[in-house]
């Protein structure tokens, strides 16, 4: 057995380290009390703390699912938000001092100035004493920092709404529908007879999936008879009396429009 | 038979050496948590170290059903979090992770702070950890582009839009990082997917290979 020592290789070209620096553990009795082997009696501890939290993070992975929210649209109008840890320097730049045209304060100053103190802090902080109370202004500054960052972040929380995001964020569920048209009603929707349905087109768009006015008619869950009463009479935000051909004709477009059922 | 390996090894590329750095050496008593409960706070460096593990794990194995483009990208995720087995889990955690792992290293930056132990001779270990601190910040940026949703889309047009705002080399960034001055998309999204995969982790790698070796070096500080 070699260990280490004097080992001989065939064409050996490495340089010869005769004072070679013992690889002996760097020895702990500058500190007083009881040292332990970090192999295998510290690790083994070490690994029981990383079980209790693995424990923990698998529990709150299982209770809370990722969220996802519905395809990247940038035609939908959406109130953007950062991750969480991102919410301190977001809310910074709702501040009237260090947005517009002060916008470069909040976005590059006041975040470079930080976080360039924190890489540069041994050479700000040279004293060699390491107790927080014998160093007050460095412990000043970061308890500082820590609440000016707690602060942010719960005003960006409880200053942002959190039910439009819901809604504005939702997965919009696409429906497939047969659109039958040998009936007499896609005629009139289409125009092809005349020019009754076109206010209807305006806010329920050609493809009939609807505007920022007015629900989508594809997969609706109404009969022939309720859709002919909202023809004449309105609902919502539709007013009554939109539909202008006669009676027979909003019959025979109701019945169209009640057949967009979302295929089962 | 396991002693017989190890000594065939190390007989042609004496690892013993490799191995007492590594792992043979005294873990004092301020430290240990067994001794004094109050050093539990030694341990947040390593589950950060742990959680990003995970990260590793569980981003690789997002990667085998991930598709890095702005048509696929959403229904992948989808996929992903809806029909695979586990699926859900895993994503879980590596979105879990992620918030996790600003956590504890945000404590273990602490703990480093009050204990003062970035002070001399572990000046350039301080400077390495700060950086490692940045390129998780970079990593957490670029990764919540890619699900493609709603909120990945507005939040990270705001990102770039910060970038832009850098004095000179703003518009650079932002054309370095979006792909393009004025259309955030299918660019931007595997842009984001190259940094967030190999850029950034590579990065990572090398800061936390300087970070450990210089633990080892220097071992840890002493008691307060």
């Amino acid at each position: 057995m070699h260990r280490g020592k004097g080992m001989k290789f065939v064409g050996d070209s490495r340089i010869k380290a005769n004072h070679r620096m013992p690889n002996v553990p760097k020895d702990y009795s500058e500190y007083p009390g009881k040292t332990e082997a970090f192999w295998p009696n510290f690790l083994l501890k070490e690994w029981m703390v990383g079980a209790v939290f693995l424990i923990a993070y698998l529990i709150l992975t299982v209770a809370h699912p990722s969220p996802l929210e519905g395809p990247a649209d940038p035609t939908r109008a959406y109130v953007p938000l950062p991750d969480w840890y991102f919410l301190f320097m977001y809310q910074l730049l709702k501040y009237s001092y260090a947005s517009g045209p002060y916008n470069v304060i909040g976005a590059i100053v006041i975040p470079g100035l930080a976080f360039g103190a924190l890489l540069l802090m041994p050479f700000l902080d040279k004293s060699p004493e390491r107790r927080p109370s014998k160093r007050p202004l460095p412990t000043g500054f970061m308890l500082l920092t820590l609440a000016a960052m707690f602060y942010l972040t719960w005003e960006a929380v409880a200053n942002h709404d959190w039910e439009a995001q819901k809604a504005m964020g939702a997965i919009v569920e696409e429906v497939d529908v047969d659109i039958d048209e040998s009936l007499p009603g896609f005629a009139i929707w289409n125009g092809d007879s005349g020019d009754q349905a076109k206010s209807c087109i305006g806010c329920h768009a050609a493809d009939l999936k609807g505007g920022p006015a007015a629900p989508k008619l594809v997969g609706n869950e109404l009969t022939a008879e309720q859709v002919e009463d909202i023809i004449h009479n309105g609902r919502g935000g539709m007013p009554p009396g939109q539909f202008k051909g006669t009676d027979e004709e909003a019959k025979q477009l109701a019945e169209f429009i009640a057949s967009l059922k979302a295929k089962k | 038979m396991l002693n017989k390996i190890y000594d065939w090894v190390d007989e042609r590329l004496d690892i013993t050496p490799i191995w007492r750095d590594i792992a043979d050496h005294e873990v004092p008593e301020h430290v240990n948590p067994a001794h004094h409960f109050s050093a539990f706070v030694y341990c947040f460096g390593g589950l950060t170290f742990f959680i990003t593990v995970i990260q590793i794990l569980s981003g690789m194995f997002l990667t085998m059903y991930y598709v890095p483009d702005v048509v696929n990208a959403w229904k992948s995720v989808y996929y992903l979090q809806n029909e695979v087995a586990f699926g859900e889990i895993v994503r879980g955690m590596h979105h879990w992770g992620a918030s996790l792992v600003i956590v504890m290293m945000f404590l273990h930056t602490l703990r480093v702070f009050f204990t003062g132990s970035y002070k001399k001779p572990r000046e350039l270990n301080w400077m390495v950890g700060v950086g490692i601190f940045g390129v998780m910040m970079g990593l957490g940026f670029t990764g919540y582009l890619l699900p493609w949703d709603m909120k990945a889309l507005f939040a990270t047009k705001v990102g770039i839009e910060i970038a832009a705002s850098v004095p000179f080399i703003g518009e650079w960034i932002k054309i370095l990082l979006a792909g393009d001055s004025t259309i955030l998309g299918a660019q931007t999204l595997t842009r984001f997917f190259a940094i967030h995969v190999f850029f950034l982790p590579a990065v990572l790698f090398g800061l936390l290979a300087a970070h450990f070796i210089m633990i080892r070096r220097q071992g840890i500080s002493g008691p307060l």
